[in-house]
């Protein structure tokens, strides 16, 4: 483990964070709240001194491999969470330690789950920084690094592979760092398109650019307590249809740029993932009928809360808590299948089920004919070995954490539903789940070690599990 | 630039290290998956699964944009044919890895008939270097310049040349103006060195020089100068082939040693003049009754690497023979150097070389060409080779007056037929040729060589 690479790229990271926060900080001289911008300054101080003090020593074996890759990643995001927690608690806008965390790791891993029960009395600048951090955490802070690090060989590749969702990284362009710059790029243009959007349907500016900034990284922090209930119908379609543009792989617009319509039409993931938000939509549209006056208000509802819990979002327009069963049961699935590889959105991923879904159709034709080779394909291309294994891999760990977390949680006596979806939609970093958790309630209900529990969950989904998993792996702390 | 590599084997990796260091955007594509993931993880490439002779392939992989293309598959075929794909479907330059001898005798019609800009040939390449070296045994590396009127010769300094202790300024009173010392290693060290320079016993130095020039200094140092009488070969593969034949012509006499006997029987075939063993080239007394001891030079050219090393040390021990060694692997040429087992060659740098020599020169098309490129002491020094068609802030000017960037050296300037080792009051002018010794990697066009 080259741990002198790992701190000087920690400390990077620690700089960005502090030229990031800037932002916040002019939104609170902005609006004179100067409460806010003592904390934001302090932070800042903290940030660039630490990342200073970190990565002032270029280190001499500047070459690092996936294993360093894996934990730079993981404990950037720990890092990063616990100093962009400090202006909340600063502030006093949020007191208890782990519950600072738990909001800011919520933020970065664009969950979306809050532990706050009345968000409207926050100061503005702190507002946005709730919804600052799901814009940085939707695209990555080390993508946001490669952007402006050079680093030497294939370092890159380790880099974004640790942090890139999905089960493949694919370059756009020979040079990571290219590639990086235009995955920012499309995501800049993407949510400053929205805000335009919503600007022009009378939303106010600052909550314009807060629903798109929450939007774009599909985290999911509102800056109204009924999230996006009060809002006129053309300002929910406008975030639905946003919701659902973050969600899909942002290889997709990269073709669409180069105008390689017919290389992007193949692209199966993105066709299964508008499929399946088609027949959801459907399906709840026709149960929740009767709730609502007419088949368009219905399709509204329907479409935005499909949209926001396929693309790990976790907007609200409406109490989903109170749909009949059917609709429920969907929206529950749906958190689990999450949004295509390569896009801001978490959950498990629509490839992964394409390709295990074709896995298991193979095995079951090879129960007929024992002797006969099969091969997965993917777009027109086999699907390596290694790709399935590791699919089913994750799958395992997946569950795995999954079962452990709400048994641990379990101890603090709320009910099943409660338990099983706040994992459910903090491990598939969505935010809102159902009851106790749903789009009504929040996550302070929890005692504060099942908070530490579904942090790390959050953090575990964000990452897809196994750099997170690697840091408790003695091994990974070894030289040799 | 953007440049596409079909073939990532080890040619294919060492140019696209070599290329991204010169800030290049490289694509790599390669039938093996295993492969294309190594080099995708071990560098900032992209990489494309498929074979490089098909035309969606090449489209996945960005062939519209690409400005150079470079087939260095196992195949001849293959890269003929991918270098003629490319070329139809994207204006690019494109570059092929051609080796069978057969094909070599029409190598300028194929160049002309599938419009490739450049075909190298590594067999042939290697087999020149190793005839050069041969004769000038004393070299440990000679690299042509000025269209072989002047050599950038290497070699080890040793206890009897007497150069120990001597500082280069004395240089010039001891051996006149004609030797120009360009770079020196010591130990893990490099240096382009000044007049206070001092030199020791077991420096490896680089100096410029033409043919003449180089065989009167080795004379002044006790050391061989003259060609080798005769030299042993083991193996008799292609570069066998070629280096038996170019020696012949030069009057050197040439023993084969081949293992297997139909080989034989074609080298026999192939080469009359020159004496075809047929054994196994490791077998210790067939090498000695076959007159080891007394051959001036003994060039081991199996496959294996490690028999060539454990040869080139059996030959060390029992002659006095210069001694080539010729080795495939890259990975652990610095080991190699510290072996004392004459010269190395390496077929991969040589081909490598040559295609980075040729990119550069396609990136200026308009500017002042890079005529050849050479890297000097595994890869930290590079020579280069201007020919100077504009007037810029570097010609017209005493080289004194020059803002020159640090760890560099022009060392030699040839105007017509004629050789400048240049001082301080000499001037680059416009039809001149440059030969420049630097530390920095990269340089474009002459005028790269001054302070920005």
């Amino acid at each position: 483990m080259n741990i002198s690479m790992v701190f000087y790229l920690l400390g990077k990271v620690l700089l960005y964070e502090g030229i990031l926060l800037g932002l916040p900080l002019a939104v609170s001289l902005g609006y004179r709240e100067f409460a806010s911008t003592q904390a934001f300054l302090l932070t800042i101080l903290l940030c660039i001194g630490g990342g200073l003090l970190l990565s002032l020593k270029k280190p001499k074996k500047n070459v690092f491999y996936l294993k360093e890759g894996l934990v730079i990643t993981s404990l950037s995001w720990i890092v990063i969470s616990i100093m962009g927690s400090l202006p909340f608690l600063v502030t006093g806008a949020i007191t208890n330690p782990i519950d600072a965390l738990f909001e800011t790791v919520s933020g970065f891993t664009t969950t979306g789950a809050s532990i706050l029960s009345n968000v409207e009395v926050l100061p503005k600048s702190i507002l946005f920084w709730r919804s600052f951090t799901n814009w940085i955490g939707g695209m990555g802070v080390l993508v946001f690094l490669l952007v402006l690090t050079p680093l030497k060989g294939g370092s890159h590749t380790n880099l974004m592979k640790a942090e890139s969702p999905g089960p493949q990284v694919e370059k756009l362009v020979p040079k990571t760092q290219s590639t990086a710059a235009i995955l920012y790029g499309i995501y800049i243009a993407l949510t400053l398109l929205q805000i335009v959007f919503l600007w022009l349907g009378k939303m106010p500016l600052f909550d314009a650019v807060n629903a798109a900034m929450s939007t774009a990284g599909t985290g999911g922090f509102g800056i109204k307590n009924t999230s996006m209930a009060d809002y006129s119908p053309y300002i929910q379609m406008v975030v639905s249809v946003f919701m659902i543009l973050f969600g899909v792989n942002f290889t997709f617009y990269f073709l669409l740029l180069c105008r390689k319509f017919k290389r992007a039409l193949i692209m199966e993931e993105v066709r299964w993932y508008f499929v399946v938000i088609l027949c959801a939509c459907t399906i709840i549209t026709w149960n929740i009928m009767p709730l609502y006056r007419g088949i368009g208000e219905a399709f509204r509802h329907a479409l935005f809360q499909v949209g926001s819990v396929i693309t790990t979002t976790g907007f609200s327009t409406d109490d989903f808590n109170l749909w009949p069963q059917v609709s429920k049961t969907i929206l529950v699935l749906l958190m689990f299948v999450g949004a295509c590889a390569g896009s801001t959105g978490g959950g498990i991923k629509i490839s992964r089920f394409v390709t295990l879904f074709k896995t298991v159709r193979k095995e079951t034709s090879n129960l007929l004919h024992p002797s006969r080779v099969g091969k997965l394909s993917n777009d027109g291309k086999s699907v390596p070995h290694e790709v399935v294994r590791a699919i089913n891999v994750f799958m395992v760990a997946y569950i795995l954490i999954f079962s452990a977390s709400v048994l641990l949680i379990s101890f603090d006596n709320l009910d099943l539903v409660t338990n099983f979806t706040a994992v459910t939609a903090t491990l598939n970093n969505i935010g809102p789940g159902l009851e106790q958790v749903g789009p009504l309630g929040n996550y302070s209900v929890f005692s504060a070690g099942s908070k530490l529990v579904l942090i790390f969950d959050m953090l575990a989904g964000r990452l897809e599990l196994f750099p997170i998993l690697l840091l408790f792996v003695r091994e990974t702390w070894r030289k040799f | 630039m953007e440049i596409m590599i079909v073939g990532c084997g080890k040619v294919g990796a060492a140019l696209a290290r070599k290329l991204i260091d010169e800030g290049h955007n490289i694509t790599v594509v390669d039938t093996d998956p295993e492969r294309v993931q190594h080099i995708t993880e071990e560098l900032d490439v992209m990489g494309i699964v498929g074979n490089g002779a098909s035309i969606a392939v090449l489209s996945e992989a960005g062939i519209e944009t690409s400005d150079i293309f470079i087939a260095v598959t196992g195949s001849d075929e293959l890269n003929l044919l991918c270098c003629l794909f490319a070329k139809k479907t994207a204006a690019c330059h494109t570059v092929a890895r051609v080796r069978n001898p057969i094909y070599s005798k029409e190598i300028e019609f194929a160049k002309e008939q599938l419009e490739i800009s450049a075909i190298i040939n590594p067999e042939l390449a290697t087999a020149r270097e190793i005839s050069r070296l041969l004769r000038f045994p004393a070299a440990m590396q000679i690299d042509a310049f000025a269209d072989g009127m002047a050599n950038l010769i290497k070699f080890r300094l040793t206890e009897e040349t007497g150069l120990n202790g001597i500082s280069l300024k004395q240089f010039p009173d001891l051996f006149g103006n004609g030797v120009l010392i360009c770079a020196i290693e010591r130990g893990d060290s490099v240096t382009i060195p000044s007049g206070d320079f001092i030199l020791q016993t077991d420096d490896v130095i680089t100096f410029l020089a033409t043919s003449e020039q180089a065989t009167a200094f080795f004379e002044k140092l006790h050391l061989s100068h003259r060609p080798v009488k005769n030299a042993l070969l083991v193996g008799g593969g292609t570069i066998s082939y070629y280096l038996a034949k170019d020696l012949l012509s030069h009057h050197i006499r040439v023993r084969i040693v081949e293992q297997k006997h139909d080989r034989c029987e074609t080298l026999a075939e192939l080469l009359p003049e020159a004496d075809i063993l047929c054994g196994d080239g490791t077998d210790r007394n067939l090498l000695l009754e076959e007159g080891l001891e007394s051959a001036e030079a003994f060039v081991p050219l199996t496959n294996l690497d490690e028999e060539n090393v454990l040869l080139a040390l059996f030959a060390k021990k029992l002659s006095h023979a210069k001694l080539v060694t010729k080795i495939n692997r890259l990975e652990f040429d610095d080991i190699l150097e510290g072996l004392d087992i004459g010269s190395v060659i390496y077929p991969k740098y040589l081909t490598c070389d040559f295609i980075l020599q040729h990119i550069r020169s396609i990136q200026n098309e308009f500017g002042n060409k890079i005529k050849t490129l050479y890297h000097i002491l595994d890869d930290r020094v590079e020579a280069l080779e201007f020919t100077v068609e504009t007037s810029s802030v570097v010609t017209e000017k005493n080289l004194s007056e020059l803002q020159l960037k640090p760890n560099l050296l022009i060392c030699c300037i040839t105007r017509g037929n004629q050789i400048i080792i240049p001082k301080g009051s000499d001037q680059i002018q416009v039809g001149d040729s440059v030969v420049v010794v630097t530390l920095n990697r990269g340089l474009q066009d002459i005028q790269d060589i001054v302070k920005k």
